[in-house]
């Protein structure tokens, strides 16, 4: 086509004389060319260069004409400029221009001088002052046309000195009878308070008539404007919760009222208002049992009778179904919502389905049951050709997995892994990884399902991934040979995924000698010599495909077979060459254990010991309070603190308050991990009668290895940490889960006292920013005590990169049922975010 | 090239495809409270020109222009059977196709994207009843027009009238009473627009 025009000839050609007469004329001439013959002389363009050239040379002629305060042009040139600066060409120094039309008499002048100030002008700009005064006099324009321009352009790009210098002549047009003003001003001041929140209660007068209003553009831009108050306070959300009978009446007439032609849109009755109408019910009715009451009728009206063959009816049933989530809805509501996404799921245009997901996604934590129903059809979306439903499916996936349907869920998402975009692959890994610790029915599963995802994603996952699986497989001591095994064959098959090739360097290290004695019961044995072993562990450190850090692990490894295989002399000769590698980290390495085959020889057996099993990760903060008392009784210890209970009280009021009666005993969270002071002290405080009188005596330390610290109150006896869900046989359970943020429960019971639970949480953040300032706090009714311990930080790490462990102990002396409400508080995305929870679904285990 | 494309009327074929992009610019905490507001409007031809911008959100120009050329090749790499609906950055685009134009907004996540549709749709019907069967041509040559009528129809992102006959009305007395303010000058030709 005519990129053909591109070649230097065909320029030639068209730069010819004739040509540039017709581009260069007009700014001789004493009237510049008009805006359609610009526009068509540009497009005439056949390339970039051309069309900078022609575009320069109009612009200089501007400049001149500007120079000259040419009145009976500038409009024209402007206009110009507009075109200009659309096709990407620096358009500022009109900016002046545009005032002085807006400051001409002339119409034409003004709606050119208003465009050009919206699309020229940004809100930083200096000639905001000099515009204020222009739009307050149109603003009192006797032409309406003219004061639509000003309020249209203020609604706009008003700053906030321009809102603050005219809310009052907008608040004037909001009071008008002339509708087609006052539907302008409504929006404006929407910006308005936008801009200058503190100027809302201004625009609280004129809100009173608004709503009984015929005129549908009136009502609807005052809904909004309703809209946008309640959100912004509490207050003005309480006074206008009365309003709630009219707007239901508003809306009954709209669906019941026969066809009106000015309003219809295939069939429905002003959508946008419905639509409207139903987003401030929502507001409205969130959180208040009186006014969702009053709305339940009409939400039912609409979900049932709204026709749904065209995108306009889905529209309003969409927001339909997310106000009946929102509010305090009957039961039977909320079925009908869920079973219209249900069929959302399976309309034929995907922007419906798109939409379902989202909505089923957002519904998920309060319904999970009724959106359970559609995962086979969710599951389908993963193979969707769209981006946009792919990632919407496969977050919905993730949220319906659980203990019943991990293995097919998991079977479905790990298929997903492997076809998937690259854009999908790192949450899919972390999801699969989350999913896989939450409900691996079965360790050998669990490390099969990790070991998948490194084969078939390594590359995508995070770095931490290597030292968990590395974890799971200590800790599962009878699969050891297994894994061992399937580790080392993956290597045969591929060396390129470097998070799978240190794991099972790892493994390979520590586990050789069951790999060359073909233990493994779960499989069938493969026969491996020890000098192929060691031929593919420095295979590896040869490989170009191996990071400095896998080539870490591979050495080690190989210097920790020398203690279980007998080819020693080959390894002390690989052990000697990396003596002398480039890499510093592997030569120190390798210097080191060279010394240890020369120097300390008679050490090299226990040090290269298998390494012992490894206690759970995340758990800094508290625990390292607690290990620092390995033997003493814990009430000795904490007797040394006096106990300043008195400095959290006003947080415990609160507490008080957020449970609404005086049942309950409040407890004090100790905010940062700064003051294990106080923390003590209460724990005197609560644990004193039980710990000092009649307590158990401190348990006699015995055989437990000391990198195995000890909690606590478990006395030394307790078996280690990582075992003690399993010991005491108290599932863990999800506290709290919603926002992304998520809290998890594992529960310990104290040796010494079985009427102390020690609970501990696990907080972590599935969103894209972190959660700071992060407080958790809990309470409980007045048969129970409870303590909180200092939090291990009070950041949680985005993207589920680690988590905040707190530990919080209570005494319940009487075996009840335990029940907790906590609060959360926390700055995320800037904002300050305050939630509350009720956590009554404590197994039995944990407090019988 | 673009006269080819641009000559032929376009038919406004109702089930078209749909695109919606979405993003965030604005520092994180001027957010949280603008739940429901369109950030901005573009309308751009299949060969990614810019044929109208509108923006509700105060952001300079290399901002403006980075993210138009971000989403204009974002869209336009979509498939036609996709979805109208993009998330990008903070933001969801809902885009949609007619004929050679694409009309883009950017909306918040909390928005509903199946409105919106409707609000392109509406705009879309505006251009087409305003120059009879519009085609991309009118909007290039007549784009102050274009952006009257939408001016017209929404305000500050969102919109302000909901009767199509009411917004037509505006615009023709609007336009009414500028020609009034020129004839008596008699040269139309001479005079900014025409």
């Amino acid at each position: 086509m005519l990129i053909v025009c591109w070649s230097p000839v065909m320029v030639e050609v068209w730069n010819g004389p004739g040509d540039k007469k017709t581009v260069e004329g007009p700014s001789r001439m004493p009237a510049p060319i008009r805006l359609r013959e610009l526009i068509r002389t540009i497009r005439t363009a056949r390339t970039q260069a051309e069309e900078r050239e022609m575009i320069q040379k109009e612009c200089a002629a501007i400049r001149s004409s500007f120079r000259e305060e040419d009145n009976t042009y500038r409009c024209r040139n402007v206009a110009k400029l507009l075109y200009m600066h659309m096709l990407g060409y620096p358009a500022h120094f009109g900016q002046l221009e545009c005032l002085k039309l807006i400051a001409s008499q002339k119409f034409t002048d003004k709606r050119i001088g208003y465009l050009g100030a919206m699309l020229l002008l940004d809100e930083r700009q200096d000639v905001h002052l000099l515009m204020t005064n222009c739009i307050k006099n149109d603003l009192n324009h006797s032409t309406q046309y003219v004061q639509g321009l000003a309020l249209c352009t203020l609604g706009c790009m008003g700053s906030s000195e321009m809102c603050r210098d005219l809310a009052g002549e907008v608040e004037k047009l909001l009071k008008t009878s002339n509708s087609y003003l006052r539907k302008k001003a409504a929006l404006c001041a929407v910006h308005v308070i936008r801009k200058v929140p503190e100027l809302m209660e201004m625009f609280l007068p004129a809100t009173k008539n608004l709503l009984s209003e015929k005129n549908h553009g009136v009502l609807h831009t005052s809904v909004v404007l309703l809209t946008e108050m309640c959100e912004r306070s509490p207050d003005m959300l309480a006074h206008f919760r009365k309003l709630v009978p009219q707007l239901v009446r508003i809306l009954k007439n709209l669906i019941m009222s026969g066809y009106s032609p000015e309003h219809d849109v295939s069939g429905i009755s002003d959508p946008f208002l419905q639509v409207r109408i139903l987003r401030l019910l929502r507001i409205l009715g969130k959180g208040d049992d009186d006014s969702s009451e009053a709305m339940n009728d009409i939400l039912a009206q609409v979900a049932t009778n709204t026709e749904t063959s065209k995108n306009v009816g889905n529209a309003i049933l969409y927001e339909t179904v997310l106000t009946i989530m929102d509010i305090k809805s009957e039961s039977g509501l909320r079925v009908l919502a869920i079973n219209i996404l249900g069929r959302f799921l399976l309309n034929n245009d995907k922007n419906i389905r798109y939409v379902a997901l989202t909505s089923l996604l957002k519904t998920v934590q309060t319904d999970h049951n009724a959106v359970q129903r559609h995962r086979s059809t969710i599951v389908d979306c993963l193979k969707d050709l769209d981006v946009s439903i792919k990632r919407r499916a496969m977050e919905l996936s993730f949220a319906l997995v659980n203990g019943n349907n991990i293995r097919g869920m998991m079977k479905e998402l790990l298929y997903f892994l492997d076809s998937c975009d690259p854009e999908f692959k790192a949450d899919c890994a972390s999801g699969v990884f989350l999913a896989a610790e939450k409900y691996a029915p079965s360790k050998r599963w669990h490390i099969d399902t990790i070991m998948r995802v490194l084969t078939t994603a390594g590359s995508y996952v995070r770095d931490d991934s290597v030292p968990n699986l590395i974890q799971l497989i200590t800790n599962s001591v009878e699969m050891h040979a297994y894994t061992v095994q399937r580790l080392y064959k993956a290597l045969l098959d591929d060396i390129s995924q470097q998070p799978l090739v240190q794991v099972a360097s790892w493994c390979i290290g520590e586990y050789g000698d069951l790999l060359v004695s073909g233990q493994c019961e779960e499989e069938e044995p493969i026969q491996v010599t020890e000098d192929e072993v060691l031929d593919v562990l420095e295979g590896l450190l040869v490989s170009n495909l191996s990071t400095p850090v896998t080539r870490g692990y591979a050495l080690t490894a190989i210097m920790k077979l020398s203690t279980r295989f007998t080819s020693v002399n080959r390894i002390k000769k690989v052990v000697s060459i990396y003596g002398s590698s480039i890499d510093v980290e592997l030569q120190q390495r390798a210097v080191e254990y060279n010394a240890l085959f020369k120097k300390y020889d008679h050490m090299r057996p226990a040090l290269l010991e298998r390494m012992p099993i490894m206690e759970k990760t995340a758990s800094n903060g508290p625990t390292e309070i607690v290990q620092t008392n390995g033997e003493a009784e814990p009430s000795v210890v904490e007797a040394k603190h006096p106990p300043p209970v008195t400095q959290p009280t006003n947080q415990a009021n609160d507490l008080l308050d957020l449970l609404g009666g005086n049942d309950v005993v409040p407890v004090i969270q100790t905010t940062v991990p700064t003051k294990p002071a106080s923390a003590g002290g209460e724990l005197l405080d609560l644990l004193g009668d039980l710990s000092l009188s009649g307590g158990p005596a401190p348990a006699p330390a015995t055989s437990v290895p000391s990198s195995q610290p000890a909690f606590l109150l478990d006395g030394l006896t307790s078996p280690p940490l990582f075992n003690d869900i399993a010991a005491a046989g108290i599932p863990p359970m999800t506290a709290y889960n919603k926002n992304g943020l998520k809290i998890d429960f594992t529960f310990e019971r104290a040796n010494p006292n079985p009427n102390i639970a020690v609970i501990t949480i696990h907080a972590s953040n599935s969103t894209e920013a972190d959660m700071t300032d992060f407080v958790f706090q809990a309470a409980v009714p007045k048969t129970f005590q409870l303590q909180l311990l200092s939090p291990s930080s009070n950041v949680v790490p985005t993207l589920n990169q680690g988590t905040v462990t707190q530990v919080i102990r209570v005494l319940n002396p009487q075996k009840q049922q335990l029940r907790m409400r906590i609060k959360l508080t926390y700055t995320h995305k800037g904002s300050a975010v305050q939630d509350l929870a009720e956590v009554n679904n404590f197994p039995p285990q944990s407090w019988q | 090239m673009f006269a080819l494309v641009a000559n032929q009327k376009v038919v406004i074929d109702w089930p078209c495809f749909w695109v919606v992009l979405g993003g965030s610019f604005l520092p994180r905490g001027v957010y949280t409270v603008l739940l429901f507001k369109m950030q901005f409007m573009l309308l751009f031809s299949r060969q990614g020109k810019l044929r109208l911008q509108k923006w509700y959100v105060p952001l300079s120009d290399k901002e403006k222009k980075k993210i138009t050329r971000e989403l204009v090749q974002t869209v336009l790499a979509r498939k036609p059977k996709m979805c109208s609906f993009l998330e990008w950055r903070d933001l969801k685009i809902v885009y949609k196709r007619y004929a050679s134009l694409y009309f883009c907004c950017a909306i918040e996540d909390q928005d509903n994207e199946l409105i919106t549709l409707e609000i392109i749709h509406r705009y879309v019907e505006l251009l087409d009843k305003y120059f009879g069967s519009v085609c991309e041509l009118d909007i290039i040559f007549n784009f102050e027009k274009a952006y009257f009528i939408l001016d017209e129809f929404l305000l500050g992102g969102e919109a302000q009238e909901t009767s199509k006959k009411n917004v037509l009305k505006a615009i023709e007395q609007a336009d009414l009473l500028q020609e009034e303010a020129e004839t008596p000058r008699s040269v139309l030709e001479e005079i900014g627009l025409t």
